[in-house]
């Protein structure tokens, strides 16, 4: 079933790949094969493979449980959480956050987590700000001035 | 002569003091990389070419550097396959067959001895052969127009989809998804911008590193959350090392008939690594006579030795089409092709003339890692093997960590951080599915100058399309492609590959 649905999504993907590419201008001065031809070629071929996927598809993975989503939606929200607070609060507040929270997905154990977190956080940037001379900010940027 | 003043010239810039630390810092990361379970060579180099950029590195150390962390890599993914059972790197995979028996009948010591010299010898005899290949190669190169390389390029996507995945349908889904993510951004002959949404990130195109670190180490961390460490089996300890020198000459053929599968495995654009060690192991199987065979499995030396040189004998090897050619045979060598396009190298027949520095540097290099190599993971391999003793819990967040300051280092915005974090739950999934990631990585280095060269073709044809296949050069590239995408349909019946799953090689 998985691979039915994956196939399916190809199939509408191709389409509006063709879709994206059929709307390009075509400039005057161009080559005779143009901007469009190998994105169209592009959406035929992985049309066809879906449509294949839809016919003929494998076993079902083994796809995990409810709870494990949760975790790792969780683990994704971590680092989106993670990229936004990169660059305003410095490095070392987010990245003990982020690894302590990530730590704790993997093993949870709060105490061991944490302490995982602020450790991580202070080696690495000892390592990239001293060992490697990375730009990176400790704090946030109004806390240093 | 001509291959003794270059290797002079490679020599003199291998030897300065900054190069040849930089090889010995990337032989230590690498084998600590390998040896770490879930981190192989493509994620191990994928996760420090970013760094190895803000370091502001000549295009000769950052290869030199990053072609020492493939090589240590590819050493110590054996040292996990022995003690834990678990390979530490996909091409190890056939290392744990006999490797995990013999260390459980207290002799990791001497599995670990007799496999750092397998791979010792499997990776400097190949470095010997990229030395003596890829000059001759790279001549023949000139030869290439436009309608060849068109037609190389396929046979790249081909044999990697053909024989990287169980589905050929999910291979093409891959490389399909990985040349259409290369059209984003402007387009190089006519300057219109295709597929960016109007976004002014997207206008420079998909930055590739971007796409290689989510897919290959952003996901390893979600599928490692799935399995909270589930892999983590119960280890050999290793009390004592000796040197094994009975079985080091028993198994001497042994190692070089492994050399030689490895490295033509190597040298076929898209077979790469594991199916070096693959046919290596198997070709050693098969040559066992009765009641020899029935050891192959519990722990017989052959079946350490074969597969180690191999699978480090097809690392060299696969060098040997990135550089001539421009053409990756495996994951990790996609991920070196990355580093060098962002170094503004190209790859093929001019680097061989024109920037004989880098590609001798590298050789020279290649040779001297091999050494050191040698010795961190012969006499102090008790040093690396207890890096496996790191927990996940510390590891996996680290390595996240790693992954998000390398890419923002590269341009300090989030935006390239979260496409890395779409990358990567991307990855998952297709892991998850079995969609191979390696083609996709492939597609979005390639796509661009697999599309110049069709349309340069359809320029010098005037839009006539049997033009590629109009020499015998093309022609035997077709042939090879179609091959090597239809061939494993046929062959799956009869040989079942347990490193199916993951494709990264």
């Amino acid at each position: 079933m998985s691979d039915r649905i994956i196939g399916l999504i190809v199939v509408v993907l191709a389409l509006a790949f063709f879709a994206g590419a059929s709307q390009l201008d075509e400039p005057f001065f161009a080559d005779p094969l143009g901007p469009k031809a190998f994105p169209i070629l592009i959406s035929t071929v992985s049309a066809v493979a879906g449509i294949m996927l839809v016919l003929r598809p494998d076993a079902e993975p083994a796809w995990a449980g409810l709870s494990t989503f949760v975790r790792l939606f969780i683990a994704a929200l971590i680092l989106v959480f993670y990229a936004y607070t990169l660059k305003p609060l410095g490095f070392l507040l987010p990245t003990a956050l982020a690894a302590g929270a990530l730590s704790y997905q993997i093993s949870p154990r709060a105490i061991s987590a944490g302490i995982i977190g602020i450790s991580l956080s202070v080696v690495l940037f000892i390592v990239f700000k001293f060992a490697l001379g990375l730009g990176l900010l400790a704090l946030p940027r109004w806390l240093l001035q | 002569m001509d291959l003794l003043t270059n290797l002079a010239l490679g020599f003199s810039i291998a030897l300065t003091p900054t190069t040849l630390m930089l090889a010995i810092i990337g032989c230590i990361l690498g084998t600590m990389i390998g040896a770490l379970p879930g981190l192989g060579p493509s994620n191990g180099v994928a996760i420090l070419i970013p760094l190895s950029f803000s370091l502001g590195l000549d295009a000769t150390q950052a290869l030199v550097l990053m072609t020492s962390v493939y090589y240590g890599a590819m050493y110590g993914g054996r040292i996990s396959s022995i003690l834990l059972n678990i390979p530490g790197d996909e091409p190890a995979m056939m290392t744990t067959l006999d490797g995990y028996p013999m260390a459980k009948q207290g002799r990791a010591g001497d599995a670990l001895v007799l496999s750092g010299v397998a791979s010792f010898v499997g990776a400097l005899l190949a470095t010997i052969g990229l030395m003596l290949l890829a000059p001759i190669l790279a001549r023949v190169a000139f030869l290439f127009g436009p309608a060849e390389y068109f037609a190389l390029y396929l046979l790249a996507f081909c044999t990697l989809g053909g024989i990287g995945s169980n589905n050929q349908a999910k291979a093409v889904i891959a490389v399909c998804l990985g040349l259409g993510l290369s059209m984003v951004g402007v387009d190089s002959s006519t300057g219109l911008t295709r597929f960016t949404g109007g976004s002014l990130h997207l206008f420079d195109g998909i930055d590739f590193l971007v796409a290689i670190v989510g897919l290959f180490a952003v996901s390893e961390v979600f599928i490692f959350i799935e399995s909270r460490g589930k892999d983590s089996a119960i280890g050999v300890t290793l009390d004592r090392i000796t040197v094994p020198i009975k079985e080091i000459i028993f198994t001497r053929w042994a190692m070089l008939r492994g050399t030689a599968v490895g490295f033509t495995a190597g040298l076929l654009p898209g077979a790469g690594a594991s199916l070096g060690s693959f046919l290596a192991y198997m070709l050693e199987k098969s040559l066992a006579k009765g009641k020899d065979k029935q050891n192959f499995g519990k722990g017989d030396a052959r079946g350490i030795a074969a597969p180690e040189s191999g699978n480090n004998a097809a690392a060299g090897g696969a060098l040997v089409p990135m550089l001539t050619l421009g053409v990756p045979g495996s994951g990790t060598t996609a991920v070196l092709l990355a580093l060098l396009l962002t170094l503004n190298i190209t790859p093929g027949p001019l680097l061989f003339t024109e920037r004989p520095d880098v590609v001798w540097g590298l050789i020279a290099s290649l040779l001297i890692a091999n050494l050191v190599l040698l010795v961190l993971n012969v006499p102090l391999v008790r040093v690396f093997s207890r890096i496996l003793q790191v927990p996940a819990a510390i590891l996996l967040p680290g390595v996240t960590m790693i992954s998000f300051v390398g890419i923002f280092s590269l341009s300090g915005s989030h935006f390239d951080l979260l496409l890395m974090i779409a990358f990567g739950v991307v990855g998952y999934i297709l892991r998850k599915l079995s969609i191979p990631t390696v083609p996709v990585i492939l597609g979005i280095l390639l796509g661009g100058h697999m599309e110049v060269s069709l349309r340069r073709a359809m320029v010098l044809s005037d839009g006539d399309w049997t033009y590629l296949f109009a020499s015998s050069i093309s022609i035997g590239l077709w042939i090879a492609a179609f091959a090597g995408f239809i061939a494993p349909l046929f062959l799956r019946h009869f040989i079942r590959t347990p490193f199916r799953d993951r494709g990264i090689g």
